[in-house]
């Protein structure tokens, strides 16, 4: 077994437009996914996640670089001599044959006795909850069962890798929460090697032990779902998952994994951990999550700022403020800790508050 | 008036099917009601229709003649049971062959790039643009014992020096089947091409995903797919097939008689209306039957009709 079980080595897909422009759809992409890893591929449309999974499936060749699966080169081999599977997007389940013909459809391919064949695709309807549904066609099934079928055709191949292309799609929201825990604690069960595209950054978060964040073909980050949220090494990134303010200003000094930056609309220094590639004397952006900053009624921080609230939206767990602070608009979220139906409990439009930002929360990412 | 047109839900829809109504009763329905009293009837000495009721016309198709060469007041002739087998035959093999020619035009077609496909389905209508009996006059042109494959062959063995002897390939069934085949082969072309062009790329993806090689991937999944196009076609050319009479007219001659031209000869030059009526509602019937049970087992390919 060799160390990664899909590796992807300086891959660049270029495609022709219909208009006879070149467009480069992935854009010199590593990476380096891990055996029994849950990896996610997240990004907005047409940041390459998909062409990236279908290079990996043998649907698209790459115009440039390699793709390895557990080692082995790829090369031009076709998506049918490739120990990986897909879970489509629109399921693509056959709909003129039975569920369990679906499921067997892989298992008949590699002419796999018949015995054997009942066996696992039983074991594989059990394994996704679709028991007793072997003579339904796709037709009769709602969209949370179809998903389930595709997932059992794809699983019983064994594969060494399972690609998953944003299979929770068309499930509305509460299905979608409720697949996204199950089939994490399918892939744990299993044990096989997940790659999963979406564009839903919470879903990403949920249920991946890494994430590569892609934008215009590029990969931007690769991390723990922790570390892509807390350190974002770009605006993109931040900005992506999760939300984030940003003010603009310019980096004065460093020291170690901190830095100063002066902010002119306030005209003052805050500091703040430095991102990746941060120099002093650059424009650089100070980011901070709206969960991160702490509301005060008193200036009794000495690094505390004055703002003014301008809109208050009560979202149950959390009130969501929009502030003004010199000039710069910043959102904060207080989490409604105390219960109470008393209106002068929270916090007023018009109402004076103090920040503070804390270096802890503060990240200063450079200005491209 | 015009305010209980407005509100009168029920006359809206009569009126709606009423022209078509007219169309079917007065050029369908009570034609054929006619053809049926009259296939009851007999030929007069002049040629008239006497009407009573006689199954002597469906009798003598089935092959009881009256006033035989051998002097008997009844005997078996199988001629005309020929014809009908003859036709049903024809009708068959000439759906088989345009299957096979049509599908993989169709194939090719749909999956060609979609600037190209109005193109090419164009290119398969092009000939519908000629009279359908000059399609097949060409088609005696290319046939005939000085035609222009005679003419081909004769200068190829000419330059190899071999003696030649034209091929006789005008007025055999042959010649019927090349006609029938080529004057059908868009009926199939067309709803194959649709039924194909509806599948979802993924669903070849998907196929090759889980480790089916091109070739199984169009057995198990692109042909059972396509299925209803074949079963619209089938339909679309075997009922035809069945009644024409122009192309073994033609490329028949006086050899290849279907059912269809005894009931223009009926009607044409024996002048026995009664016959011919009965021929013809054993023919409805005939592919009725077929295509009852065909439909039956395949469906009506109404996906494809319904596009």
């Amino acid at each position: 077994m060799s160390e990664f079980a899909v590796e992807l080595r300086n891959v660049v897909k270029r495609f022709i437009t219909p208009e006879g422009h070149e467009m480069v759809a992935v854009d010199h992409v590593n990476l380096q996914i891990r055996h029994g890893e849950f990896f996610s591929l997240l990004g907005p449309s047409g940041c390459g996640k998909t062409t990236s999974l279908r290079m990996i499936a043998g649907f698209e060749l790459p115009s440039e670089g390699e793709v390895l699966i557990d080692g082995q080169p790829q090369g031009k081999k076709p998506p049918y001599m490739r120990p990986v599977n897909t879970v489509f997007q629109n399921y693509a389940l056959f709909q003129h044959m039975t569920v369990f013909e679906n499921v067997a459809f892989g298992l008949e391919m590699e002419k796999v006795p018949k015995e054997e064949i009942r066996r696992r695709v039983g074991e594989a309807l059990e394994m996704v909850k679709l028991s007793g549904m072997e003579r339904r066609r796709p037709r009769q099934l709602s969209g949370g069962q179809q998903q389930r079928v595709a997932l059992a055709r794809a699983l019983v191949k064994r594969p060494k890798v399972l690609l998953l292309d944003e299979p929770l799609g068309a499930l509305d929201l509460k299905l979608r929460k409720e697949m996204q825990l199950e089939l994490k604690a399918l892939q744990k069960e299993v044990g096989i090697t997940f790659i999963f595209v979406t564009h839903d950054q919470e879903e990403a978060l949920t249920m991946s032990d890494r994430i590569a964040v892609m934008n215009q073909g590029k990969v931007l980050q690769i991390g723990s779902p922790m570390e892509i949220y807390e350190r974002p090494n770009n605006r993109f990134v931040a900005d992506f998952i999760g939300e984030t303010n940003f003010v603009e200003g310019e980096v004065r000094s460093m020291e170690g994994e901190w830095a100063q930056i002066y902010i002119p609309a306030w005209g003052r220094e805050l500091s703040g951990r430095a991102g990746p590639g941060l120099q002093v004397g650059q424009k650089a952006w100070l980011s901070i999550r709206p969960e991160k900053i702490r509301l005060l009624d008193e200036p009794r921080v000495n690094e505390s700022i004055q703002g003014r609230i301008l809109d208050v939206s009560y979202v149950g767990a959390d009130t969501r403020l929009f502030l003004e602070v010199s000039g710069v608009r910043l959102k904060v979220w207080e989490q409604n800790r105390l219960s109470s139906l008393e209106a002068t409990h929270f916090y007023r439009a018009g109402d004076a508050v103090y920040l503070a930002l804390f270096r802890e929360n503060v990240l200063i990412l450079r200005r491209e | 008036m015009l305010r209980t047109l407005r509100e009168n839900r029920p006359l809206q829809g009569f009126l709606l099917i009423l022209p078509t109504l007219v169309f079917m009763v007065g050029l369908l329905i009570i034609p054929l009601m006619l053809t049926l009293v009259v296939s009851f009837g007999r030929r007069s000495p002049d040629g008239g229709v006497i009407f009573t009721f006689s199954l002597e016309n469906y009798l003598r198709l089935l092959g009881y003649e009256r006033n035989c060469p051998s002097g008997e007041a009844v005997c078996f002739n199988p001629l005309y049971l020929q014809i009908l087998w003859r036709s049903i035959t024809l009708a068959f093999n000439t759906t088989v062959l345009v299957i096979v020619l049509a599908y993989p035009l169709a194939y090719y077609i749909a999956r060609a790039p979609a600037r190209w496909r109005t193109a090419l389905l164009f290119m398969v209508l092009v000939p519908m643009w000629t009279n359908f009996v000059i399609r097949v006059y060409a088609w005696m042109m290319i046939l005939r014992k000085e035609g222009v494959i005679n003419l081909a062959l004769g200068w190829v063995a000419h330059q190899l020096g071999i003696p030649f002897q034209p091929l006789e390939m005008l007025y055999t069934p042959g010649a019927v089947l090349v006609g029938m085949v080529y004057e059908f082969l868009p009926f199939m072309i067309l709803p194959i091409y649709t039924s194909l062009e509806k599948i979802d790329l993924s669903m070849y993806e998907a196929a090759a995903d889980l480790g089916a090689n091109p070739w199984r991937t169009f057995l198990r999944v692109t042909l059972p797919l396509s299925m209803p196009g074949v079963v619209a076609g089938t339909i679309l050319v075997f009922v035809p097939v069945m009644g024409t009479f122009v192309v073994s007219d033609l490329l028949g001659g006086r050899q290849v008689v279907l059912v269809g031209n005894l009931i223009q000869r009926q009607f044409l030059d024996a002048r026995d209306a009664p016959f011919g009526s009965a021929a013809s509602l054993v023919l409805m019937v005939m592919t009725l039957i077929v295509t009852y049970f065909y439909t039956r087992k395949f469906g009506f390919g109404e996906e494809i009709i319904a596009a």
